[in-house]
């Protein structure tokens, strides 16, 4: 077999290769999608970008729970006379070929009126007649052509959320009167004893007054409220002296318009606000595809199948699952509440919970968690406990959760806003004073402009810019954070824990190592014709490793769901499969993932499947060792620690068989003395997540689930963290060279103030110039640590 | 009156007039997507008016590869 890529998704099709039309599909779902795009004239979808598919997942029963109107009424953003309008989450957008065929969905059904896609967002937007169409229809339209949307309980509770646009309002606010009030002013900057202006300068300061309102009132109305906030709790941040030095522009400048005393400083007020404006609008970048606040809520689904007394279906809402039902958990679902599994055979993967992908077979009578999706069969189940008080939702009630760990940590701005607060009021006062003695007519006049001149402009917008820059930059490869504060709380770092399956583990490789008696050649390839047959993730492994070419015509191929395959060619014949299945009584006390596999009836051995350690990860710890403590958290048993202890360096401390509430209180303990950053994946890490420092959460692929956190890592940049810890440590130099950057103008500015000849002319250039210097200076220097990443990034390649 | 104040009246109100559309056009959240719609123009052409043919002619278009994320 060539391995050759498929036409729709572009992976290698080299276990089910399909041809049709002659081109290669890896599955019949891809050739599927290919049929229904060149049949209803999509077929463009190819020529814009070449393997843009995605496969589809086969989902026979699990959108019954659409059927039921009180949940589509709940979803549906508009629904009248027949027409509904729907915003999906599809994690599948990716290219410029989804927009397209996306967007083109009208051609796949008429009933669909209009479709639109967001996307940064990952989102689409649907119209569509209910008619003969309705919404179940539509996700299943979507799920057919690899589009499956992602509807969550996350989603269904927070309906008719408004945007909140108030920033970009202010920003044009200000950014227009700054505008207007600019050119108002220059006259009297130019010519100040002619007769002509001297006719209409009170016209052009009248304007320029009525501008500057709805600057001071409106765009600026956050730094009052945050310096109001701040002065109440006894905290001097930095929006103190802005607010102050807003204040002061104003009043000084209407005085001295109403008085004539001169031309008052709107356009350095107006321009101040848009400044910094600008500064908070470019620390706003946010990530908006991902989601840093999730929680069990947006992986759990909608509702569950039920069967009532009648032995009959029925959709409910999953809050209204109660102790005793009876549920259906049909393939691929998710098991929404702790319970008892009565009939069917269970083979749960636990991987959104614990990290670890292989997955845990259970007999009917034993207790299933919260958390875990079925992956092969039916199952019924009678439900312990209600979803609030499941084993895994339960720890979402602690109130670690509601911290907000932002408005806890005193930013580096913040402090410096303190000592300048001080500072500038000081000045102000001892100036105030000299003149008093000498010319007490001038004493208002050098108070109001230190307090003009020494409003920390630039120094407020150090930080946002280079935050901000940085931001960008960590996303660029793969990191992203929830906000720029993580940033600062990353530089701070001391200690390092990690959690292991999951986070130093990947988990789509592993390490497979046979034990037993040796198989002959004509073994591994029926045992590899067997294994061909099976869709059953440890198969499909295990298939990838074995080497033989021979493929040979099965005879026979059974699979007994839940216990294993078996194979028959010619006279010989082969059983892979759990030790009970092969007639394997010894079941070694083994805590790896095994397969075991017996020919013509006789136990031959068993593969091992072992957890493979991420590649770099050595050197990572060697790496971060130099510069903090580290340690390992994990919810697995020690059968690991030897390995552990041979990889990595000395010092580490490794815990074990840590349950999430443990892991939780073990960083709270370590948070006494030291800043702690916790590195985890699964939602047995979310408490552990949420109580660090900063938490970050590895993910392999960044649009599937990861849990709250303060940033989300991609997995195949995991060997870059320490990079990204030393440049947020560089990124705090910049923004501490940036301050005393600002600094020096404000002393230049000072001299003028103090010496009682500020011009608002001199104050008009003074403060756009220290801002756009310190805008150019941050965003050089942030740009060239960026460099630095590139270059690590080229030497590991 | 002086003719300053018809030219000053002019020019605030088409400034006035420039700033409402700004307004108008985030409150029809044209700035909620700023990506897609750079993408969607160059489909214009793509758009088939009925069944499609099968033979569409295979121009290449250069995509601006999403960066933004």
């Amino acid at each position: 077999m060539i391995a050759s890529k498929c036409y729709h998704c572009g992976d290698d099709c080299n276990r089910t290769k399909v041809l049709f039309d002659d081109k290669a599909f890896c599955c019949n779902g891809c050739k599927t999608v290919y049929e229904i795009f060149t049949s209803n004239g999509l077929s463009k979808f190819y020529d814009l970008e070449a393997n843009a598919g995605t496969s589809p997942n086969e989902i026979p029963k699990k959108y019954d729970f659409l059927e039921n109107e009180e949940i589509v009424k709940q979803l549906v953003e508009f629904d009248e006379e027949g027409i509904q309008v729907v915003g999906l989450s599809i994690p599948t957008i990716h290219c410029s070929s989804c927009i397209w065929v996306l967007e083109n969905l009208n051609r796949l059904h008429p009933a669909i009126k209009n479709s639109q896609v967001d996307f940064p967002k990952k989102t689409i937007r649907v119209t569509y007649d209910v008619n003969d169409f309705s919404l179940k229809a539509l996700v299943m339209l979507l799920s057919s052509i690899g589009y499956e949307p992602y509807i969550s309980l996350e989603e269904f509770n927070k309906k008719n959320q408004k945007k909140d646009r108030s920033l970009i309002y202010k920003l044009g606010v200000a950014g227009f009167a700054f505008g207007n009030v600019m050119l108002l002013s220059f006259p009297e900057y130019f010519e100040v004893e002619e007769f002509w202006l001297d006719q209409y300068k009170l016209v052009f300061r009248w304007l320029m007054f009525a501008f500057s309102l709805p600057v001071v009132f409106y765009a600026a109305q956050d730094y009052f409220k945050s310096a109001i906030k701040g002065l109440r709790s006894k905290l001097l941040n930095i929006d103190v002296p802005i607010a102050l030095g807003v204040l002061t522009l104003f009043l000084r400048s209407t005085v001295d318009i109403v008085f004539d005393l001169g031309s008052g400083f709107f356009d350095s007020l107006t321009g101040l606000v848009f400044f910094l404006l600008l500064g908070k609008y470019f620390q706003q970048k946010t990530y908006s595809f991902l989601s840093f606040e999730r929680d069990y809520k947006s992986y759990f689904p909608i509702a569950v199948t039920r069967l009532n007394t009648n032995g009959k279906e029925e959709n409910v809402q999953v809050y209204k699952v109660k102790k005793g039902d009876r549920l259906l958990v049909r393939n691929q679902e998710i098991i929404p509440v702790d319970c008892i599994l009565m009939k069917g055979d269970a083979e749960i993967d636990y991987s959104f919970v614990t990290g670890e992908s292989q997955a845990i077979f259970k007999e009917s009578g034993d207790k299933l968690f919260a958390g875990g999706k079925q992956l092969s069969g039916v199952l019924e189940v009678e439900v312990l406990k209600s979803v609030s008080q499941s084993y895994l939702t339960e720890l979402w009630g602690n109130s670690v959760f509601q911290k907000d760990k932002v408005s806890d940590f005193q930013s580096l701005t913040d402090g410096i806003g303190r000592r300048f607060t001080m500072a500038v009021l000081s000045i102000a006062l001892v100036a105030s004073v000299f003149w008093l003695f000498h010319q007490p007519n001038m004493v208002l006049n050098v108070f109001t402009a230190v307090l003009i001149i020494a409003c920390p402009c630039a120094i407020a917008l150090a930080a946002p810019f280079t935050l901000g820059n940085m931001l960008r930059i960590y996303g660029k490869y793969g990191f992203y954070l929830k906000n720029a504060n993580v940033i600062e709380r990353l530089a701070k770092v001391d200690t390092a824990i990690f959690d292991k399956t999951g986070t130093i583990t990947t988990s789509n490789k592993d390490v497979v190592s046979y034990e037993g008696i040796e198989l002959t050649d004509e073994e591994t390839a029926l045992l590899k014709t067997t294994l061909r047959a099976s869709n059953h993730p440890l198969s499909r492994s295990l298939y990838n490793i074995l080497k033989s070419n021979d493929i040979e015509i099965l005879d026979e191929f059974q699979e007994h769901t839940g216990l294993g395959i078996e194979g028959r060619s010619k006279e010989h014949s082969i059983k892979v499969g759990s030790a009970a299945y092969v007639g394997e009584k010894t079941v070694a006390s083994h805590t790896n993932t095994s397969v075991y596999i017996s020919a013509d009836e006789d136990f031959k051995g068993r593969f091992v499947f072992k957890n493979k350690y991420r590649e770099g990860a050595e050197d990572l710890f060697v790496e971060l060792g130099k510069s903090m403590d580290i340690g390992i958290l994990s919810g697995d048993n020690d059968g690991e620690k030897k390995r552990l202890q041979s990889l990595l360096p000395g010092k580490i401390r490794l815990l074990f068989d840590q349950k999430p509430k443990d892991k939780l209180e073990y960083i709270a303990r370590l948070q006494e003395t030291n800043t702690v950053l916790m590195v985890g994946d699964g939602l047995n890490d979310a408490g552990a997540l949420a109580q660090s420092d900063v938490g970050i959460a590895i993910s392999e692929d960044i649009n599937v689930f990861s849990p709250a956190c303060d940033g989300i890592l991609d997995a195949s940049n995991f060997i870059k963290l320490p990079t990204f810890m030393k440049l947020s440590q560089k990124a705090i130099k910049i923004i501490k060279m940036s301050f005393i950057l600002s600094l020096c103008y404000n002393l230049v500015g000072l001299c003028f103030a103090v010496t009682g000849q500020l011009q608002p002319v001199v104050a008009a250039i003074l403060m756009p110039l220290s801002s756009i210097s310190i805008v150019v200076f941050t965003t050089l220097m942030t740009n060239l640590l960026g460099k630095k990443l590139n270059s690590t990034q080229n030497n590991n390649d | 009156m002086s003719v300053i104040y018809v030219l000053l009246a002019i020019s605030i109100s088409v400034a006035i007039v420039f700033f409402a559309a700004f307004v108008l056009s985030v409150k029809n959240g044209q700035y909620d997507d700023a990506y897609t719609p750079s993408v969607r123009m160059l489909f214009e052409d793509e758009l088939l008016p009925d069944v499609d043919s099968g033979i569409s002619e295979n121009k290449e278009i250069e995509q601006p590869k999403s960066t933004n994320q």
